[in-house]
C-alpha cells in the first residue's frame, strides 16, 4: 500500500493541520509517514499545500509530480493540481467559489461543499475535518476510526482535546459528502 | 525507551540533542530553522537533564559560545540557516583550529544573500570546502530523512568527539520542515563534570588540582610551529578520510546510469530512477552520506564501465565538481539543479537525465 | 641583621604573585598590562579561586595573558570573549570566570558580545584595559581614542566629522540592569594600584557570590603607542584621559 496524496487550498484553511492530522492516523496504523508542507510566505493569505504519503514500505521522494488523490479547495489549486491527478485516480474539491470545473474523464471527481456542512454542523472552524472525512471515505487504504482519533490526540495540542468530539463528528459528516 | 512519533527534521534535532546528552545550545533564530531553538525552549531540557540553552544576542556570539563552550569539553551546539551560518564561519574556523569537539546544524535555504527561506543546497562549497579562513575540515553529514536528522545529532556529536573537530549536519530545508516518523534515541544521561576532566584531559575546567593550565588557542606566532600545527591537522583529516567515508548506493551495479545526490534530494531521485526504469533505461543511485570525507573511491568504483552520471543538486553546480575530480572525466557527468529554493520533481529529473546523458550523448 | 634574618617570612614585605608565571613579558616597558596582571593574579590567589578560576584573553596586547597567569584560559576571536565567558559560565557555574579585553575588543567589534552578556547579567568579571589605541597593531585609532588624539589612522588628530566621538562603553554598561558593579580606576600611581586591586576583588567576589556583571575599567597608559615615556604617558593620561574617562565608581 502506498498512497499519496496533495491538498491545497488557501492560508488559513486548514490543510497543514489536516494533513498533520492525516499524517499521524498513518503513523498510529504503523505507516510510513511523509508530511511536506509548502511553507513561507505563501502560508499567509496565499496558497498553501501539503503533501502526504501513506506506505507500507520506506517512502523515497516527499515531492511528487502526480497524486493519488488531489484535495483542491479554491479555483488556483484545482488548476495546478487537477491536471496532476493519477488516470484512476481521485479529485476531491470544494465547490465555494469554482468557476471553472475540472473536465477530465480518466479519474474519479467528487465535488463537495464542506463549507455547508461545516455550517451546519455550526462549526466553520470543523471545515478542514469535513474535508478529513472526505478524504478518509475516499481513499482506498482505510484507516480504523480509533487511529484516526488517536492522531487527533497527538496532533492536537492537549487544551484542544475536548475539541476531539466535534472533530470526529466533523468527519463523520465529511464520509457522508462523499457517499452521497 | 524509545519512541516513535512524527516530527520535523527540526524538532528531531532538539529532541535529539536532548537524548544525547547534549550539554548545551546556542542559537539565533533564523528561518527555516527556528523550531530547533523553540522546541527546545519548550523542552525546558534545563529542567530535566541539565542542558543548557541560550538564545544567544547574533550567529556570531552564538558560535563563540559553542567555541567556549567546546574549549571546557562540553558536548555543545548550534543550529542556524545559510545567512546566519556564514555569519558562523570565523567561530568555525577557531573552533576547527582548536581541535574542539562540536556541533552544527546548517538548515540550508537560497542564497546568495538574503535569498529565500525556501530549501536549498546552495551551501556545500562552504561546508566541505572550508568556509572560515584557513587549511580545515569540517566533517559534513547529510541526513536525508527525519530519522537521520535524530540518528545525526548522536553520530555527529560521537565522530566530533572521536577526532576533537567540528562537525557539521548540512541539511536542507526540506528535511528541515517535513514531518516523518522518527524513532528517537534512548535519552543518555550527561557526562558528569568528573568524566569530561577524565576525558578531556585537555579541556579549560579550571585546574581543579591539575599542576599545569590548559590553554585553547589557535594562535601561534611561529611559522614553523604553526606548520606542524598544520600538518597535524592534515594527518587527521587523512585518518577521518580512510574511516569515516559514508555513503549509500542503490543498484549501482546493473545500472548504466548513475543519479548522485545528497540530502533529500537523493530521495526524489530515487523516484526519478524507478520513473526511469518503467521507460527502459537501467539507473543506479549513490547518496553521499559524509560530503566531507567524500566518497570519492566509491564512485570511482561505482562509474567504471557506465555511460554517464547526472548531479542532481539544489544549486548551480558544487558537488559535481568533487564527482568530476572522483571520476577524472572518464565519463561524462552532468549537472541537473534547480537553485532559489525551488524543489525539483522526479520527472524533472528524469527529462535531465535524458536530455543531458542520452540525447545530447 | 644577616642574610639569613633578612629572608625569614615574618620579614619578608613583598613577592611575586604567585601565580605570575616567571617568564619575561612580551609588554613594552612602562605598559599598565604587566601591572594590571599581577593585581589579576594576586586577586585570584588571595580569593582561593586558582582551582576554578578561567580567563578569556582577547585579540589585542593582552592575546598572551594566558601565558603569564596560571590558571586556565581560553583566547577568544577579537570581540567575542564575552560570548565565550557566557559559555564557560552557564556550563560550569562553579567555575569563576574572567575576560580581559581592550578597548578594540570591548567598544568597536565586541560591542554586541559586551553588551548582551552584561544586559544577561552573566556572572563574570569583564577586565577593561582602555589605553586609547590599538597597540597590537601599531598604534591605530581605538573607539576610546580621545579627540584630537594622533594616531596612525589619525594622524591628524581624530575629529569628530570623520570618526565620531570617544566612546564610553563603560558608562553604557553601568546602565545595563545586568551588571552589579562598574568601575573605572589606573594603575598610574601605587595608590591607584592599590584602589584597581581592590576594585578586582570586590568583581571576582561578585562573580563567586553570583551577582551578576561586573565591570572594571582601567584607564591605562600606551607609551609605544602614544609615543611617549613610560612617565610622560602617566603624566598625559592624567591630563587628558581622565577628563574623559574619571576615575571612580560608575555602579555598585
Amino acid at each position: 500500500m502506498k498512497t499519496e496524496i496533495i491538498a491545497a487550498g488557501f492560508g488559513g484553511q486548514g490543510v497543514l493541520s489536516m494533513g498533520k492530522i492525516l499524517a499521524y492516523s498513518g503513523l498510529m496504523d504503523d505507516k510510513e509517514v511523509t508530511w511536506m508542507p509548502s511553507y513561507g510566505p505563501e502560508q499567509r493569505g496565499g496558497t498553501a499545500n501539503v503533501t502526504v504519503i501513506l506506505s507500507d514500505e520506506r517512502i523515497s521522494s516527499p515531492v511528487l509530480d502526480t497524486y493519488d488523490i488531489v484535495i483542491a479547495l479554491n479555483q488556483q489549486s484545482l488548476d495546478k493540481f487537477g491536471p496532476r491527478v493519477k488516470p484512476g485516480g481521485m479529485l476531491i474539491y470544494d465547490t465555494n467559489g469554482i468557476h471553472k470545473h475540472p473536465e477530465r474523464t480518466d479519474i474519479r471527481i467528487h465535488p463537495i461543499n464542506a463549507m455547508d456542512a461545516a455550517l451546519e454542523l455550526g462549526n466553520t472552524k470543523a471545515y478542514n475535518m469535513i474535508i478529513m472525512g472526505a478524504l478518509l471515505e475516499a481513499m482506498e487504504y482505510k484507516i480504523p476510526m480509533e487511529n484516526v482519533v488517536k492522531g487527533l490526540k497527538k496532533s492536537l495540542p492537549e487544551r484542544h482535546h475536548k475539541l476531539i468530539p466535534l472533530n470526529q463528528q466533523a468527519i463523520d459528516k465529511g464520509r457522508t459528502l462523499l457517499k452521497k | 525507551m524509545k519512541e516513535i512519533t512524527l516530527m520535523k527534521g527540526n524538532e528531531a534535532i532538539a529532541h535529539a540533542a536532548i537524548r544525547y546528552g547534549c550539554d548545551g545550545y546556542f542559537g539565533y533564530p533564523i528561518t527555516p530553522q527556528s523550531e530547533v531553538l523553540e522546541t527546545l525552549e519548550t523542552l525546558m531540557p534545563w529542567e530535566t537533564t541539565g542542558m543548557v540553552v541560550v538564545q544567544a544576542e547574533s550567529e556570531v556570539a552564538a558560535i563563540n559560545m559553542v567555541y567556549g563552550g567546546a574549549a571546557t569539553g562540553k558536548a555543545v551546539m548550534t543550529s542556524s540557516s545559510s545567512p546566519g551560518v556564514s555569519l558562523k564561519q570565523e567561530g568555525i574556523s577557531y573552533i576547527a583550529a582548536s581541535s574542539l569537539p562540536a556541533l552544527i546544524l546548517n538548515v540550508m535555504r537560497g542564497g546568495p544573500g538574503l535569498g529565500t527561506i525556501q530549501p536549498s543546497q546552495a551551501d556545500y562549497f562552504q561546508a566541505v570546502k572550508g568556509g572560515g579562513h584557513g587549511d580545515y575540515h569540517l566533517i559534513v553529514l547529510a541526513p536525508s530523512t527525519v530519522q537521520e536528522m535524530a540518528d545525526f545529532v548522536g553520530l555527529g556529536f560521537d565522530l566530533a568527539f572521536k577526532y576533537c573537530n567540528p562537525a557539521m549536519i548540512l541539511a536542507d530545508g526540506i528535511v528541515g520542515q517535513m514531518m516523518e516518523k522518527v524513532v528517537l534515541p534512548e535519552q543518555r544521561p550527561r557526562r558528569t563534570d568528573a568524566e569530561i576532566r577524565e576525558q578531556c584531559p585537555w579541556a579549560v575546567t579550571g585546574r581543579h588540582g591539575r599542576r599545569k593550565r590548559n590553554i585553547v588557542t589557535s594562535l601561534e606566532l611561529e611559522s614553523d610551529k604553526m606548520e606542524v600545527i598544520n600538518e597535524k591537522l592534515q594527518a587527521k583529516y587523512r585518518e577521518i578520510e580512510a574511516n569515516e567515508t559514508r555513503w549509500e548506493e542503490i543498484d549501482t551495479a546493473d545500472a548504466d546510469y548513475l543519479i548522485i545526490s545528497f540530502g533529500s534530494v537523493a530521495r526524489i531521485s530515487t523516484k526519478a530512477k524507478e520513473m526511469a526504469e518503467e521507460d527502459g533505461l537501467k539507473v543506479g543511485i549513490i547518496r553521499p552520506i559524509t560530503l566531507w570525507p567524500f566518497p570519492s573511491e566509491a564512485i570511482r568504483k561505482a562509474a567504471e564501465g557506465k555511460k554517464g552520471i547526472l548531479v542532481v543538486e539544489l544549486n548551480a553546480g558544487q558537488m559535481i565538481e568533487d564527482v568530476r575530480l572522483a571520476v577524472h572525466d572518464s565519463l561524462p557527468v552532468k549537472h541537473f539543479g534547480r537553485m532559489g529554493g525551488i524543489i525539483p520533481s522526479p520527472s524533472e529529473i528524469v527529462n535531465a537525465l535524458k536530455e543531458k546523458l542520452i540525447e545530447n550523448s | 641583621m644577616n642574610l639569613q634574618d633578612i629572608i625569614k617570612p615574618e620579614n619578608k614585605v613583598y613577592a611575586a604573585p604567585e601565580l605570575l608565571d616567571e617568564v619575561n613579558m612580551h609588554y613594552c616597558p612602562g605598559c599598565s598590562h604587566g601591572v594590571i596582571h599581577k593585581l589579576v593574579a594576586e586577586v585570584i590567589a588571595e580569593l582561593g579561586i586558582v582551582e576554578r578560576a578561567v580567563g578569556v584573553s582577547p585579540v589585542g596586547c593582552a592575546v598572551f595573558a594566558y601565558n603569564y597567569i596560571d590558571c586556565d584560559w581560553i583566547e577568544a576571536a577579537h570581540g567575542r570573549a564575552p560570548a565565550i565567558a557566557t559559555a564557560v559560565n552557564r556550563l560550569w557555574p562553579e567555575n569563576v570566570v574572567f575576560t580581559y579585553q581592550g578597548d578594540g575588543d570591548m567598544s568597536a567589534i565586541g560591542t554586541a558580545e559586551t553588551i548582551h552578556a552584561a544586559n544577561r547579567g552573566e556572572n563574570i568579571v569583564m577586565i577593561f584595559v582602555n589605553n586609547a589605541i590599538y597597540g597590537m597593531t601599531g598604534g591605530q585609532m581605538a573607539p576610546t581614542t580621545l579627540l584630537g588624539q594622533k594616531t596612525a589612522t589619525s594622524p591628524y588628530g581624530r575629529r569628530v566629522d570623520l570618526n565620531g566621538y570617544p566612546l564610553e562603553i563603560t558608562n553604557l554598561l553601568k546602565e545595563l540592569d545586568g551588571t552589579c558593579y562598574v568601575t573605572r580606576q589606573s594603575v598610574h600611581t601605587p595608590a591607584n594600584v592599590r584602589k584597581t586591586k581592590a576594585a578586582l576583588k570586590k568583581a571576582f567576589q561578585n562573580a563567586i557570590d553570583k551577582k551578576g556583571t561586573s565591570v572594571v575599567e582601567v584607564v591605562s597608559t600606551c607609551n609605544s603607542g602614544w609615543k611617549m615615556t613610560p612617565e610622560k604617558a602617566n603624566e598625559w593620561m592624567a591630563q587628558h584621559m581622565f577628563e574623559k574617562y574619571p576615575l571612580g565608581d560608575l555602579k555598585v
